[in-house]
């Protein structure tokens, strides 16, 4: 490995693993909960807000995007009760007119902002850019234990940190209200578990995943990352903790392999162009899930014959 | 609400019970429910239904499909919104009695391919008791497993309850009530679709609570056991029927009145 790795591979390699991660344990709820297009739905109503919040300060900066896309996300509930109410038409599809909508209104949206001099542009908002994420003062593995070049590192790196952080906090002090309130929700009420404020969290802590990894994975491949991790755990395991642990482990190999054979694996064919990396991310999480299917050693679900 | 005062009339004139003791007993009434009403979208599924438990008692919620008797408890309990109502446990406001209560839902309305062993559900109980950020220690497995020792599914601890049959799997249910240690056990149609030995080990759990002077309500549907499980029993559509000891409100006639023209074999169970 050569300085090159350092500062070209290496910071999307960790944005990659840390996205997939943050993604992978929420996820698991979701499945649980069949929510599972929660996730799908959070992160298309999110990118107008997002947008809005790049056209109003010119940044991709944190705070501004997690305030544009939780209006947004609010803007939404709101369209869709009055389309119910207006509308007469069962949920399912007011849900489905209004994020498709603001998904197609965000992207037009998109398409009006390519003037600044910080640039997102509707691939990047779709398919992510890892690619771009780059450490220009890691010029070698002592760049990792050089305080000054870790000071550069790419911001990318210590938000989703943070945000890893910020989600393994959450899990593990509601452990307990998460794991009632999403078996048994009626019972859960019944002790004090509070479910309904415990899912209102965790839609906000999907929704905060969501804009975090938009950046690096964008809004289309996040909800891969969201579900495949958590539903091939749920084949490996009959208990909810070691679900977790596959599915963070499930995240990292998708991550990895899938970065490394989008980076490499071209030029060993002879190919000069890589793939992209959140694709080939998302590609391996789904043969990771199917290979759980095939293979894990509880396909066989409640109810039928072993 | 002038139904439930004849009866008090009819009783005052004969023998005039002393209104302290009534006013004393309403208090201490492990659930007295006054006006409760509830409506889906629009349409009412309870209609000022007024139903006081007596302590100790072993009561059947009876009625026909979509008469509101599972919605009856979900409203008392506070899982199901209600328009309208008062909901007393043990002389105070439901919600704040809610420790002294194990609900037991319809088996039927959880995923039970959750990854879950038996002893994880059973623990469930001890929520209140462990409060934020403690999880169940040595103490509450012994705990537990004297739970599941009680129903009977004690070797059946670390199973996955998606292995479990219909019958086991509700037996667990119990465990998990038996854990709560309250004094007001509701259950939602704890009979339905269990084998004839999980219903004998239910009863005697039941029965043995009750000996012990704690109070349990059932949301029922097999007429033909109700006489042999219970010894109250309410009659519900929507609007309360009747309510008081299975002996005199468990009548055809009655029977007939809230099961309307579909029920055809009232005599048979009746008899």
């Amino acid at each position: 490995m050569n300085s090159d790795f350092v500062m070209l591979n290496l910071p999307p390699l960790v944005v990659g693993v840390l996205t997939a991660v943050c993604c992978a344990l929420p996820g698991n709820f979701l499945v649980l909960r069949r929510q599972a297009l929660v996730g799908d739905a959070v992160s298309h109503v999110v990118l107008p807000g997002i947008v809005l919040a790049f056209v109003i300060t010119g940044s991709v900066a944190a705070g501004p995007m997690l305030l544009g896309a939780g209006l947004a996300a609010v803007g939404s509930l709101v369209l869709i009760e009055i389309i119910r109410r207006v509308g007469r038409i069962e949920p399912g599809a007011a849900m489905g007119v209004v994020f498709t909508a603001m998904f197609a209104g965000g992207i037009l949206l998109l398409e009006q902002t390519n003037t600044g001099h910080v640039h997102l542009d509707v691939e990047h908002a779709l398919y992510g850019s890892l690619e771009s994420i780059v450490w220009f003062d890691g010029e070698g593995w002592h760049s990792l234990f050089d305080s000054a070049a870790l000071a550069q590192l790419p911001p990318q790196v210590p938000r989703l940190a943070l945000t890893l952080l910020a989600v393994c906090v959450f899990i593990a002090v509601f452990w307990k209200e998460l794991f009632i309130g999403t078996f048994d929700p009626g019972f859960a009420a019944t002790v004090g578990a509070r479910p309904g404020l415990v899912g209102l969290a965790l839609a906000v802590v999907v929704a905060v995943v969501a804009v975090m990894a938009f950046d690096a994975v964008g809004a289309i491949i996040v909800v891969a990352m969201f579900i495949c991790p958590a539903g091939a755990a749920r084949l490996m395991t009959d208990r909810l903790f070691p679900q977790l642990l596959w599915s963070v482990a499930f995240a990292v190999i998708s991550a990895v392999v899938g970065y490394c054979l989008a980076a490499f694996a071209p030029s060993w064919f002879g190919f000069s162009h890589a793939l992209s990396a959140a694709g080939m991310i998302a590609t391996v999480a789904g043969v990771v899930f199917a290979a759980a299917c095939l293979f894990g050693p509880r396909r066989r679900r409640a109810g039928q014959v072993a | 609400m002038l139904d439930s005062v004849k009866p008090l009339r009819v009783v005052g004139a004969g023998q005039t019970p002393p209104a302290g003791e009534r006013a004393a007993h309403d208090v201490d009434s492990p659930l007295a429910i006054t006006g409760l009403t509830v409506s889906y979208g629009g349409k009412p599924a309870l209609l000022s239904v007024d139903f006081t438990v007596p302590a100790g008692a072993m009561v059947a919620i009876v009625g026909p499909n979509g008469a509101g008797k599972s919605t009856l408890i979900k409203a008392a309990l506070g899982i199901v919104p209600r328009i309208a109502g008062e909901v007393r446990v043990f002389g105070a406001p439901v919600e704040r009695a809610m420790a002294r209560i194990a609900y037991v839902p319809q088996r039927a309305s959880i995923d039970w391919d959750f990854p879950a062993t038996v002893i994880d559900v059973v623990s469930m109980g001890f929520y209140r008791r462990l409060g934020l950020l403690r999880l169940a220690g040595n103490r509450y497995r012994q705990k537990a497993l004297d739970c599941l020792e009680r129903v009977g599914m004690a070797a059946f601890a670390a199973r996955q309850i998606g292995q479990l049959s219909g019958g086991q799997q509700q037996r667990v249910f119990i465990a998990r009530a038996l854990a709560q240690d309250a004094d007001l056990y509701i259950l939602d149609e704890p009979f339905a679709g269990v084998d004839a030995v999980t219903e004998r080990a239910i009863v005697a759990v039941l029965k043995d609570l009750q000996a012990r002077g704690k109070t349990i309500i059932c949301v029922h549907h097999d007429l033909g056991t109700v006489q042999d499980y219970f010894d109250h029993v309410l009659l519900l559509n929507v609007r309360r029927i009747a309510s008081g000891p299975v002996a005199e409100t468990f009548t055809p006639a009655k029977l007939q009145e809230t099961y309307g023209g579909r029920l055809v074999a009232v005599q048979g169970a009746g008899a």
